[in-house]
């Protein structure tokens, strides 16, 4: 019973996550350098939904989630992954020079189901076929929406390139004007989104610089994405940050109507110049 | 991004006849700490956009029995890793070289055969040290000089006194 509990807590604290409720549990990988010089280096990265960022406090991430992706776009392995009750890590080494990105969540999306039952309001997560296996489609005013999240962070040794951010053309994706491995404190940062592949416009942002438990007030900067589907900031804070943006929208699955929830999470470093 | 040149590499492209000598002394103070190491240096000239018009010098923990681990902590120039370093292949045929102990250094330039363009420029040299700070120092100055009399300006934490003189060797 207490195991069925504690996963209903996850499944809503994923939904809390994905639904972008303000402040709440957040998603983020952390490598241990953003930026690395010389032939080949070791890259370690934490991976944990906490409340403050980036202190371990709530959640470690399932690491069998989470690719690395080479600057030539080939599959990097990952080593050393351990998973963690508040925090879970990786190592991979960087071989090449370029970006390597590390994500999670991959846009592969996942179903919730809300139902009421004896009286009790009932949860579920997981994959289509599995809910057409349980009969969860089948259950009484069934409530379906469907969600993918995508986590990630970017590192790079040498120069910046951008091969890993070509986009898949579906759900919310970043793309970079702005590299996320040449952001100055002071200077204006101009970040992406795609929708499916098009600009996605009117989106909100929230920007929060890391080591929020050492501040009275969390510092969020919140933009919105234009015509282009671009915003822009400055940060003025060196250190890590991180952003997120969700979008909401209506769509049919297998003759289902349902909502879809699209989000997007990143986690990014300021130098200071 | 290849093709930055070094002072040497601009001779190639035009040759006023300037006969001067450029020559930047750089001061690495003496430090009282428990656990020192020479610092990383780099000095460059930079354009007034902050693009690098030349490198002067790179000074790292060269390769040792075949292991370059001093390129590991170049990133650490952040400066000059983000305006020329992560696009360069290093070493630099005269600009690369070993780290430098406390004291007074002077590195010339011959601008005879290594004319810039007439315009403005900021020399600037950034050390970091191991377990220590980082500091960037600049010197603005026009080319071609008027005058051979040296521009100083003082660190205070990871640099000493930096200099920049023009020689007429006419």
């Amino acid at each position: 019973m207490k195991r069925l509990a504690l996963r209903m807590l996850a499944a809503s604290t994923l939904f809390l996550t994905v639904a972008g409720t303000a402040s709440a549990h957040r998603a983020w990988l952390l490598p241990s350098s953003f930026t690395l010089s010389g032939d080949e280096q070791w890259v370690t990265v934490d991976a944990a939904i906490s409340n403050d960022l980036f202190f371990p406090n709530h959640h470690g991430m399932d690491p069998a989630t989470i690719t690395v992706t080479a600057p030539d776009g080939s599959a990097v392995e990952i080593q050393n992954a351990a998973k963690g009750e508040i925090r879970s890590m990786l190592d991979f080494k960087a071989t090449q020079q370029g970006t390597y990105r590390i994500a999670t969540g991959g846009g592969e999306p996942f179903y919730f189901a809300s139902w009421e039952e004896n009286g009790e309001r009932k949860r579920w997560r997981g994959s289509l076929a599995d809910m057409r296996a349980e009969g969860i489609d089948k259950k009484p005013d069934v409530e379906v929406s469907q969600s993918s999240r995508s986590v990630e962070t970017f590192v790079t040794l040498g120069a910046p390139s951008t091969e890993v951010f070509a986009p898949a053309g579906k759900g919310l994706e970043f793309q970079p004007v702005t590299h996320p491995n040449d952001v100055f404190t002071g200077e204006p940062v101009s970040f992406k989104f795609l929708m499916d592949g098009k600009p996605a416009s009117g989106l909100e942002v929230e920007i929060l610089p890391g080591n929020d438990r050492y501040r009275d007030t969390p510092s969020v900067i919140k933009a919105t994405t234009n015509a282009e589907g671009v915003f822009t900031f400055t940060p003025e804070l060196p250190g890590p940050y991180w952003f997120t943006a969700g979008s909401e929208g209506d769509t049919v699955v297998d003759g289902m109507p349902m909502k879809v929830r699209s989000s997007y999470t990143a986690t990014f470093e300021a130098l200071p110049l | 991004m290849r093709a930055i040149l070094t002072l040497a590499g601009l001779a190639v492209f035009s040759a006023p006849a300037l006969a001067d000598t450029m020559e930047v002394g750089i001061e690495i103070p003496r430090l009282t700490v428990a656990e020192y190491h020479r610092p990383y240096l780099a000095a460059w000239i930079a354009n007034p956009d902050n693009t690098v018009a030349a490198n002067l010098a790179v000074w790292y923990q060269q390769e040792r029995r075949g292991e370059d681990e001093g390129e590991t902590w170049l990133k650490d120039l952040r400066q000059w890793w983000r305006r020329a370093g992560r696009d360069l292949d290093m070493p630099i045929d005269g600009v690369s070289g070993p780290t430098q102990a406390p004291g007074s250094h002077t590195i010339s330039f011959d601008t005879d055969t290594a004319a810039l363009e007439p315009g403005d420029y900021v020399l600037t040299v950034e050390a970091v040290r191991e377990v220590g700070g980082r500091e960037m120092v600049q010197i603005p100055f026009t080319w071609p000089a008027t005058g051979t009399s040296p521009a100083t300006v003082s660190g205070e934490t990871e640099l000493g006194a930096i200099t920049l003189t023009f020689v007429d060797d006419k």
